[in-house]
């Protein structure tokens, strides 16, 4: 097992440095000068001096590559253009809306999830079987945003349960919580849809095996079969689902902000594109990035120690 | 005569609608979608304007239409480049299982995996603004490893069968078995998984004209129409709810084919159940 996740772990080194010069290719070699690009056609020549020094842009690819990477692994960010305050305090503010709302998220659809491919998966080929994979499939097509915007006429505008959008922060976690629920539930939907459908198929490859019988053999009930040995088994699938659901999740989250005006990183970002702010997207993008890789990783390890047979890959 | 599933043949009729009136915006549409006539602006449903106008006079029915070209347009360009990318490198990794080359295709396409195609479509729109061309990009990148993937493993398990070792004793190169041998026995894989990404891309580009960095004015497109009547939401919501349903539709009639199509081509993984 040591040996495996230090093999792991050498790989997820290996996949952020990629991934960080992948970034760094696009945001500050493509563009030629970032300064001159950030600034715009009409820019003095001055001011674009100005700039390149204030980004640290007077080193060569190496240099800056390597001032880049060092400072975010000491925490610093760099400094927004617009909003002239560290990219990481400003990162900072809005992990606490984006992060806790693609949490909540995972934790709804995986709540609706099991229970329901369960039931789909123990009474297949029935009347409920049909009806629930009829749902999910509508579920898959629905777009999370626009499902956001139906939550919103619905709850918000016709019952008034929720209000329509903003964030109250943190300081009264009820409210906040409650600002979140309309979101997490429209980013929720579709994934649940997958899970549940994953979690059905996995469970029907499972109840097939011949383990199964031989517990049923031995008098285990119906239902004890599947929750002791059945379950277990089907895990393994829908926890590489899972893993893979959590950048959808991020990726839907920063959509979602959009529909309820939520100030998380989707605001940043895309405030960060249309301003030209490069060490805003520069960073952001990296974040999340980061936040995929090192998921894959968990699930892989989480894998490895669900299976043992994975280890010895 | 083989029965076709029913899922096939309702998901078929769905997208084909939706292709059949993208082709017919090229030619015609009830009204201009270009021309904004502010005087029929918020028009309801029924007479000159069938589904009624928008907050800018423009006949909701020809948005739709013309908005199913542009999301067809870029979820199909956006296959095609996963296709014609993903496709020979994933021939290529399994054709030299275990080699160099195999590590450095999977190891590239992990790469590519951990790059949702929402930051992808960020970074490039950051440095070269936002067009419907960054997101066909976009969503195309993103599809290269899937195809990479379902080659790869598609053609892993033919590399072992008899005839293809007939075929190199025959004297053929990798290279042409894998395009004489392999990629026929894999196509049903690839089909069924182009009207996968296909869906997924006309969800995609529908989220990232949403945000907007996908198609700019005064091009319509259906995720674009959405952001554009979130402001109209309490007071008409018809213009958030119908441009909704058009993608679930489409995307729904997609879906549905690929299951079908799955079931028709790969008998197999029907008796299995999934």
């Amino acid at each position: 097992m040591l040996r495996y996740l230090l093999n792991r772990l050498i790989s997820l080194c290996l996949s952020l440095v990629a991934a960080s010069l992948v970034i760094f290719l696009v945001i500050e070699v493509i563009p030629g000068d970032p300064a001159a690009f950030m600034l715009g056609l009409n820019a003095t020549e001055a001011n674009v001096a100005a700039l390149r020094e204030e980004l640290g842009l007077g080193g060569t690819l190496p240099e800056r590559y390597w001032a880049w990477v060092s400072g975010m692994l000491t925490g610093d960010f760099g400094t927004s253009y617009t909003y002239r305050v560290p990219v990481a305090d400003l990162i900072l503010d809005r992990l606490w809306v984006s992060l806790p709302l693609a949490g909540y998220a995972l934790a709804l659809s995986t709540a609706i999830a099991f229970p329901v491919g369960l039931i789909a998966a123990s009474r297949r080929g029935t009347a409920t079987d049909y009806g629930i994979m009829g749902g999910t499939q509508l579920g898959i097509a629905v777009p999370n945003f626009w499902f956001a915007m139906l939550l919103v006429l619905v709850f918000a505008v016709n019952l008034q349960w929720f209000s329509a959008g903003g964030f109250p922060g943190w300081a009264d976690p009820m409210a906040a919580i409650k600002a979140l629920t309309l979101p997490a539930i429209a980013l929720a939907l579709p994934q649940a849809s997958i899970l549940a459908r994953v979690m059905r198929s996995a469970l029907l490859d499972t109840l097939g095996q011949d383990y199964i019988r031989t517990a049923r053999a031995k008098g285990l009930s119906r239902r004890q079969a599947v929750i002791r040995h059945a379950l277990r088994n089907a895990l393994i699938p829908v926890l590489t689902i899972i893993g893979l659901q959590f950048s959808f999740l991020l990726a839907g989250a920063i959509i979602i902000e959009n529909v309820f005006f939520l100030p998380g990183l989707g605001r940043l970002i895309f405030q960060g594109i249309t301003q030209r702010d490069l060490v805003v997207v520069e960073s952001v993008t990296m974040l999340l990035v980061f936040a995929v890789i090192l998921v894959t990783f968990l699930v892989d390890i989480a894998y490895a120690a669900a299976d043992p047979r994975l280890r010895r890959k | 005569m083989i029965r076709l599933p029913v899922s096939l043949l309702l998901g078929a009729a769905l997208s084909t609608g939706f292709l059949a009136a993208a082709l017919l915006s090229f030619v015609w549409t009830p009204h201009d979608v270009e021309n904004l006539v502010i005087a029929n602006r918020l028009q309801p449903a029924g007479g000159e304007f069938p589904l009624g106008t928008d907050q800018f006079g423009r006949d909701l029915l020809s948005m739709l239409m013309v908005g199913a070209r542009t999301s067809i347009a870029v979820a199909l360009v956006a296959v095609g480049i996963g296709i014609t990318l993903g496709v020979p490198l994933g021939l290529a990794a399994a054709a030299t299982r275990g080699s160099l080359l195999d590590e450095i295709i999977m190891r590239g396409n992990d790469l590519i995996f951990a790059f949702p195609s929402l930051v992808i479509a960020i970074l490039i729109t950051a440095v070269f603004g936002p067009s419907a061309l960054n997101a066909i990009l976009a969503i195309g990148i993103f599809n290269i490893p899937v195809f990479a993937r379902v080659a790869r493993g598609g053609a892993l398990s033919l590399w072992t069968l008899d005839y293809v070792l007939s075929a190199r004793t025959a004297g053929k190169g990798k290279v042409r078995i894998s395009a004489e041998h392999i990629l026929p026995n894999i196509a049903n894989l690839l089909i069924v998984q182009a009207t996968i990404q296909f869906s997924l891309g006309i969800l995609a580009e529908a989220a990232l004209s949403y945000v907007g960095l996908g198609a700019q004015p005064p091009t319509p497109s259906w995720g674009r129409m959405l952001a554009e009547a979130q402001t109209m939401i309490y007071t008409h919501p018809m213009l958030a709810v119908l441009p909704g349903l058009a993608i679930v539709l489409m995307v729904l009639g997609l879906n549905l084919m690929g299951d079908g199509l799955r079931d028709v081509l790969d008998p197999r993984l029907r008796r299995q159940g999934t």
